[in-house]
């Protein structure tokens, strides 16, 4: 009974030390969230600076993840049209188009007579005095011809125009997907750039960091001196200095992913009014589950690492001369 | 439990502050350190707690050879060392608990035990109903006595002091002196420097005498 008292008493048994362990560094995570509190002002700045960084980059992406959700809702028109000359009657362009429809380069092919072209050229607005001129309708038979998918790329849909253009009934061709190809290479194209952009303000931010943890680590010089002489082991100064990167970093993230959302929701409904006027149902979207958690992720991250470079460089623990 | 080794000193500006000393002082011992201003005494005190390395010989206190401490283990060792200093080195901006609490918080102790161990550290010195206050609102001798509670509340075994009362009249000087002989007869080893000869004669304790970085002077045990 005696023995198993003083045996409590000597401290916390080994099985308790992960739990007391955690419990410091939540401690110290608390404590340094309420130190930044007792400075609003610069680190409100330091923080507003991070997300302001931050959110460019997020921006960037959620623009060219919006296009190319847009235009993937275009993959499904037509991969070359082919206008047919003026004396075919649509029964024997019902034929032909059957019989296309046939060869192996194609999945589809659809028929847009005159009629049709007509009403379609009407909804679009605008013409009406034009069109009331015409008496006699203008407008050619239109064969819109999607290939397999396997037929897709330039070369291959190049090739198929030739052959199309060598049917008698052929007038000619227009492909429609080089412009849609070129949009995409574009997209990849910022999208690289984005990323190099992020790759860059990251470098900022690991700066910004740096450079706040930096000046802390040189307004608390005596109280670290004092830390010192009196025991403290380096990891235990540079704990608060790190949670304060982390802190930063993580409400930088945050400030980031609040200035995208706020920009996304303000951008909504003049999209979808403008998507309408498309016959588009196209809706904006924001920073994704995933994107979300990337960002917050890799604030963190440079938060940390930038705290880390200052620390390592301006806290070197006890070190008698 | 002090034991300096053919020890010497060099400041690249100054050259020897300290030179060929030798020195050993039993567990328990009370010495006081006296010379002029300048003679080394502050030196030797940074020695012992290993916030300058010397340039020639060796150091062993508490059993650890400080030459060949490895750097990791320095807060470690500061934990076995309290250190008393003129100007204190409080924080003026921490209340008088937390500044005396900096060593048990540093070692990861439990906020229980730090509010007991603090508290009777305080108690020692007299300054248990002052916990709240800041260090700005002391007087100095107050001041100083946060300094030994805040250098004992660890419970190290050895303690140096670097002129603690250079700033107080006799009186107090009297009382700081005394408070120290408490720690003595429960057996820590002190060091005490100081320039207050009249205090250290009426107190017949060990004294060491340095002269321009020599120890020219050892009363030997009282
Ligand atoms: N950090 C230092 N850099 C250069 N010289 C120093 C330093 N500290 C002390 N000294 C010199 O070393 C000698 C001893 O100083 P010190 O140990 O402070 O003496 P005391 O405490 O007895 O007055 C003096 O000549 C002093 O100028
Ligand atoms: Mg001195």
């Amino acid at each position: 009974m005696a023995k198993q008292r003083s045996r409590r008493r000597r401290g916390p048994r080994l099985l308790d030390l992960p739990g007391i362990w955690l419990g410091q560094h939540w401690q110290t995570a608390l404590e340094t969230l309420g130190r930044l509190k007792e400075n609003p002002l610069p680190s409100a700045m330091t923080v507003a600076v991070i997300g302001i960084s931050l959110a460019l980059p997020a921006a960037l992406y959620v623009m060219t993840d919006n296009l190319r959700t847009m235009a993937g809702g275009w993959d499904q028109t037509a991969a070359i049209s082919l206008f047919l000359r003026f004396e075919t009657d649509d029964t024997h362009a019902k034929r032909l188009s059957q019989d296309l429809a046939t060869w192996s380069e194609i999945s589809r092919v659809h028929l847009i007579t005159r009629e049709q072209a007509l009403e379609e050229f009407r909804a679009l607005g605008g013409f009406e005095e034009a069109l009331e001129e015409i008496t006699k309708n203008p407008l050619p038979i239109v064969l819109a011809i999607y290939p397999t998918p396997t037929y897709s790329t330039p070369e291959l849909l190049e090739g198929l125009q030739d052959k199309l253009l060598k049917l008698p009934e052929a007038d000619f061709a227009r492909m429609d997907t080089l412009w849609l190809q070129r949009f995409q290479a574009i997209l990849d194209l910022v999208q690289s750039g984005s990323l190099l952009l992020g790759l860059l303000l990251g470098i900022g931010v690991l700066l910004i960091v740096g450079n706040t943890i930096r000046l802390e680590i040189l307004n608390r010089r005596i109280e670290i001196e004092i830390m010192e002489l009196v025991g403290a082991t380096a990891a235990f100064i540079r704990r608060p200095f790190l949670y304060a990167g982390a802190w930063y970093g993580l409400l930088g993230g945050a400030t980031a992913w609040l200035l995208v959302t706020i920009s996304v929701l303000l951008l909504q409904q003049p999209v979808s009014r403008l998507a309408s006027l498309y016959r588009s149902e196209f809706q904006l979207s924001g920073l994704g589950f995933a994107a979300t958690g990337v960002t917050l992720g890799a604030s963190v991250l440079l938060g940390l690492i930038g705290s880390w470079i200052a620390v390592n460089r301006h806290l070197r623990g006890a070190e008698p001369q | 439990m002090i034991r300096f080794e053919n020890v010497f000193k060099r400041y690249p500006e100054r050259g020897e502050a300290l030179g060929s000393v030798n020195l050993e002082v039993q567990a328990g011992e009370m010495v006081f350190l006296t010379g002029h201003s300048g003679a080394g005494k502050s030196t030797m005190l940074r020695l012992i707690g290993l916030i300058e390395r010397p340039t020639r010989g060796q150091i062993v206190v508490n059993g650890r050879n400080l030459a060949t401490l490895p750097r990791r283990q320095i807060p470690f060792y500061r934990r076995e060392v309290g250190m008393i200093f003129q100007d204190h080195r409080l924080l003026p901006d921490r209340s008088v608990f937390d500044n005396v609490a900096m060593p048990l918080v540093v070692a990861g102790v439990g906020q229980k035990e730090i509010g007991r161990r603090v508290r009777a550290a305080l108690d020692q010195v007299g300054l248990l109903s002052r916990e709240r206050a800041t260090p700005v609102a002391l007087s100095g001798g107050e001041q100083q006595r946060v300094g030994i509670a805040r250098a004992v509340v660890g419970r190290p075994p050895v303690l140096v002091a670097d002129e603690p009362t250079g700033n107080l009249d006799p009186d107090l000087s009297r009382e700081i002196f005394e408070l120290f002989e408490r720690f003595h007869y429960v057996g820590v080893t002190l060091m005490i420097a100081t320039h207050d000869l009249n205090l250290v004669k009426s107190m017949r304790h060990r004294t060491l005498t340095l002269d321009a970085g020599r120890l020219v002077n050892d009363t030997g045990d009282w």
